[in-house]
């Protein structure tokens, strides 16, 4: 299956994650610049970590209107399998594609270091191999990552289950001393409506091997390759998502 | 014209900096401060014939990019 990793200008974890697609799994990948239009035959979208355009302004702000980013849409509106990470994450909300926002850790300090997440869904394209309740250990390595919706936009989040991973204790436990950032809910992670876009903060692409500290991230990119194999996607006959069924943007 | 737009994070928004900022003014000696919040401030030079299409366009440029309506809200105040 193909990979495509989108590059923006200050992107600076896109070859990690072609490494983890290239020599982990064995697939194919490749780098989309930001300024190009097409997605070259992706089954997989990656909109990778760093500091797109410099943070100016806002994360995610500038990026949001690189001309690579209405492929991008277009890709998710056929229901296509995206994954934001870190600053690939904050492009997604900005765009619009994902719902909320990401704000300055609450406690101002960037963090990296390894923390546990709960699979809290696995009715998302890049957590259906994992099992109910899972907990990975995965890094996050962010300044500004306090995941943040309004009353009603969190609630509807909840009541379609569309939070995929939150912070937790390693036993799967919520503990506010668990929660890096001061994410709302303990958030590390969402999906859309329509469930095949997913933004999550710590970065599953830099877990996946033992030399690394930690293989758990492996079940996000080996979930999308089951996805991608049993015909979910753009380009597998899988069902259109209309536009209204993304149910995310603020700026449609 | 000229146009000056005021970017706020929403009172239901924690501000981490400006909490930081007003305990350090705390530290500082004043004690009178009771709250601080940080936001952004556009100067914007604008070809637009009145005032009025300046401020049009300055609202139009903040709801597009200047102010994220998730987390943000605007105030313009425009001059010649």
């Amino acid at each position: 299956m193909q990979f495509s990793i989108v590059v923006f200008p200050g992107s600076n974890r896109e070859h990690d994650a072609w490494h983890v697609a290239r020599h982990v799994l064995g697939e194919s990948a490749t780098y989309v610049h930001h300024k190009e239009s097409d997605l070259k035959g992706a089954d997989a979208v990656i909109l990778p970590g760093g500091f797109a355009y410099g943070d100016y302004l806002r994360t995610g702000a500038i990026a949001r209107f690189s001309p690579i980013m209405g492929a991008v849409r277009a890709f998710a509106e056929r229901g296509g399998p995206v994954i934001g990470i870190c600053n690939g994450f904050q492009v997604l909300v900005e765009a619009g594609l994902l719902p909320g926002a990401l704000l300055r850790n609450e406690r101002l300090k960037f963090i990296c270091d390894f923390l546990h997440l709960r699979v809290d869904s696995l009715d998302t394209p890049f957590t259906r191999r994992a099992r109910p309740g899972q907990v990975l250990c995965i890094p996050v390595a962010h300044g500004e990552g306090r995941y943040f919706a309004d009353p009603d936009a969190l609630a509807q989040l909840e009541r379609q289950q569309q939070v995929v991973f939150r912070y937790t204790d390693p036993e799967g436990r919520l503990d506010p001393a668990a929660n890096p950032n001061g994410s709302v809910n303990a958030i590390a992670g969402i999906c859309n409506a329509a469930r095949n876009v997913v933004g999550m903060m710590p970065h599953p692409e830099d877990a996946c091997e033992t030399e690394l500290g930690s293989r758990d991230g492996l079940v996000i990119f080996e979930s999308v390759l089951d996805a991608v194999a049993s015909g979910v996607g753009a380009n597998g006959g899988g069902a259109h998502v209309s536009t209204a069924a993304m149910g995310a943007g603020r700026r449609p | 014209m000229h146009a000056r737009v005021f970017v706020t994070l929403k009172p239901s928004v924690f501000d981490p900096q400006g909490k930081t900022i007003q305990e350090a003014l705390h530290t500082l000696g004043y004690p009178g401060v009771q709250d601080v919040r940080q936001g952004k401030y556009f100067e914007l030079d604008l070809d637009a014939p009145t005032a009025e299409a300046a401020r049009a366009l300055a609202a139009e440029l903040a709801d597009k990019l200047l102010a994220n309506p998730v987390i943000e809200s605007y105030r313009i105040e425009v001059t010649d």
